[in-house]
């Protein structure tokens, strides 16, 4: 019964013009559903359901070291937070470092893509030795420095010696300590920008510069209204990327200054792992890791419009 | 342009030109190859300096002022790195081998879920196709130190807490966004027409797909795993909150461990890191000419 009823469907579905011998058990939507599907379920068990239950716990005054059921508490751990003294530092500190960062590395990052893309010879060879240290874990950066900038044997302090130059505590002074973790973390992304500005660099077209050395247009001029307009919107894609990696700082600050000294290279990454990991009153950890999220998911926003748009245009 | 013009047209002018453009030429390509010369220097000196201090006898390691040159080689703390001070196995080797198999597992997993998924996306029309994709990329982009909060709680409750499996299931959660950006562009770059002729001979959607589109996809797909693999072998966060136990931990956690005593084997750390990097860039050299999409999480393509 049902062969003889099956039979005719399927030469039908054969005869149909836009898939001739098409499978009839898997239809194309089946198809994309069957292979989307394990992907996103990942997706939703390991990223959606914990930052769920974050939320949930967040209205609560759970903690995760004691045995006691979660009380609601309403919205009074985002108030808490929004209203700290502690937690304003914080976000002055991390302003402060992604600003910090992110404009050094910006500007060393593009100076050296500008002067390579400059060299004709070797620079395959120059771009690969400059990618090292971005391809480094950050704990492998973290503690390379923390040795180089160790106060009694560190090799900065015996170079500025050999100067003639007074020694420095790097991490253990409330000023040079941010502005150390600034300057490693540069080390470690400035070749990021870099190679994001190269890409952008070497696909202007030689036929703008040729024209206005035609017009002899002045290097300023060129680099003005040819170089950078064309690089601009790459350059930019880089530089949010970065900030966004550099607010979720955490391992580099782990590992350099564990927040010290005193709290004046804490990070919010950094107080949030604190007051979530150490003091275990993960209620407001989770009020606070949901604020952080927010502002991630703004930042991203922006970053995947602005793709978006650059994609379609 | 009026303007320009009249400026080319003096004889004189064009005439002088060339010799005096082209020694401010040479004046400044000087001073670009001493620059970038410097820069490079700058940037190259930190990991020269753990490779010098990873074979340095220990006095020289801890010498002031430091010892650029002449000091005395030994390959001692390399052996420290994977040799038990009592011999046998180190504890750091476990921690490398751990390593090995959470970060290869993960990217298996990351790939065998990412890839069909990425051609899913790129092959058919679906709804909100490109909100999905958004959604996809931006989970990639939580804070860890965030995401690891609800994580450890829900592992407590699951047993997976300081597991090797734990660890694999979130480096996959944290790659597959990444894969799937990443294959989606080059699903791209295959023309769909191979699928619709393939079907035109008889085949269906799915063998089209593994016999013809599969096979040319190869090296996108080795390309996207290796970026994988680079991520979840360095990642640090996740491994140092989810796993305690030495069976476990992997070796970034394990690496940073060594400096928690009061007095630390700076040789050690430098051998240990020297051979935790190495695999690393030899892979990023593997794939240096997809580096601009890989580290943009397949967001930027050249």
């Amino acid at each position: 019964m049902t062969t003889t009823k099956d039979h005719p469907v399927q030469e039908a579905h054969a005869a149909a013009p836009p898939a001739p011998g098409g499978s009839p058990r898997l239809s194309d939507r089946g198809l994309a559903v069957a292979f989307i599907s394990p992907a996103l379920l990942l997706l939703l068990g390991m990223s959606v359901f914990p930052l769920l239950w974050a939320l949930y716990l967040s209205f609560t005054d759970y903690s995760a070291t004691r045995d006691v059921p979660a009380n609601f508490v309403g919205v009074e751990n985002y108030t808490n937070i929004l209203t700290s003294d502690q937690v304003h530092q914080r976000a002055l500190t991390t302003l402060l470092y992604v600003v910090g960062a992110v404009t050094l590395q910006t500007v060393l990052g593009f100076a050296i893509a500008f002067l390579i893309s400059r060299r004709t010879h070797g620079r395959g060879a120059l771009t690969t030795m400059f990618l090292v240290p971005m391809m480094l874990s950050p704990v492998v950066v973290g503690l390379f420095w923390k040795f180089m900038l160790d106060a009694q044997f560190g090799v900065i302090n015996s170079m500025l010696g050999s100067l003639g130059l007074g020694q420095v505590e790097w991490l253990t002074r409330q000023r040079t300590a941010l502005i150390s973790l600034i300057v490693v973390d540069t080390w470690q992304w400035t070749p990021f920008i870099m190679l994001i500005a190269l890409a952008g660099l070497t696909a202007v077209p030689k036929y703008l510069y040729e024209a206005a050395s035609i017009d002899r247009a002045s290097e300023w001029f060129r680099f003005r209204h040819i170089t950078l307009p064309m690089v601009w919107p790459l350059l930019l894609i880089a530089i949010m990327f970065r900030a966004i990696e550099a607010f979720r700082l955490f391992d580099l600050v782990y590992i350099l200054t564990s927040g010290g000294p005193g709290v004046s290279t804490e990070t919010l990454s950094f107080h949030v792992y604190k007051v979530a990991f150490l003091g275990f009153n993960t209620g407001t950890a989770s009020a606070y890791g949901i604020l952080m999220v927010l502002v991630v998911i703004v930042l991203a926003q922006f970053y995947l419009r602005y793709l978006n748009k650059l994609k379609e245009g | 342009m009026a303007i320009t013009i009249d400026e080319a047209v003096p004889v004189s002018a064009t005439h002088d030109a060339p010799p005096e453009r082209r020694r401010g030429g040479r004046g400044r390509m000087v001073v670009e190859v001493v620059l970038l010369t410097a820069l490079a220097v700058a940037m190259l000196f930190p990991v020269l300096w753990m490779l010098e201090t990873s074979i340095k006898e220990n006095r020289d390691v801890y010498a002031v002022p430091a010892k650029f040159f002449g000091f005395d080689l030994t390959l001692a703390h390399y052996k420290d790195v994977f040799v038990a001070p009592g011999g046998g196995r180190s504890d750091l080797s476990g921690s490398f081998l751990n390593s090995v198999i959470v970060a290869g597992a993960s990217t298996v997993l990351a790939t065998v879920l990412g890839v069909p998924a990425a051609w899913a996306y790129s092959r058919f029309s679906m709804k909100a196709k490109k909100d999905q994709l958004f959604f996809i990329l931006s989970t990639r982009f939580m804070p860890p130190v965030v995401v690891v909060i609800p994580i450890f709680l829900m592992y407590r409750s699951l047993g997976l807490i300081d597991s090797k499996l734990g660890l694999v299931l979130i480096y996959a959660a944290f790659n597959v966004p990444f894969t799937i950006w990443m294959m989606k562009g080059f699903v791209d770059e295959v023309p769909a027409e191979y699928e619709d002729a393939a079907m035109l001979d008889g085949y269906t959607r799915l063998q089209a797909f593994h016999k013809f589109t599969l096979p040319l996809l190869v090296p996108g797909i080795a390309a996207t795993a290796v970026f994988a693999l680079i991520f979840s072998w360095n990642e640090f966060v996740f491994a140092i909150f989810l796993t305690s136990s030495q069976e476990v931990r992997t070796a970034p956690p394990a690496i940073a461990g060594l400096i928690g005593g009061t007095t630390v084997d700076w040789g050690l750390v430098a051998a240990s890191a020297v051979v935790f990097a190495l695999p690393v860039l030899v892979f990023a050299y593997l794939v240096r000419k997809h580096l601009v999409a890989g580290v943009t999480l397949g967001a930027v393509r050249r």
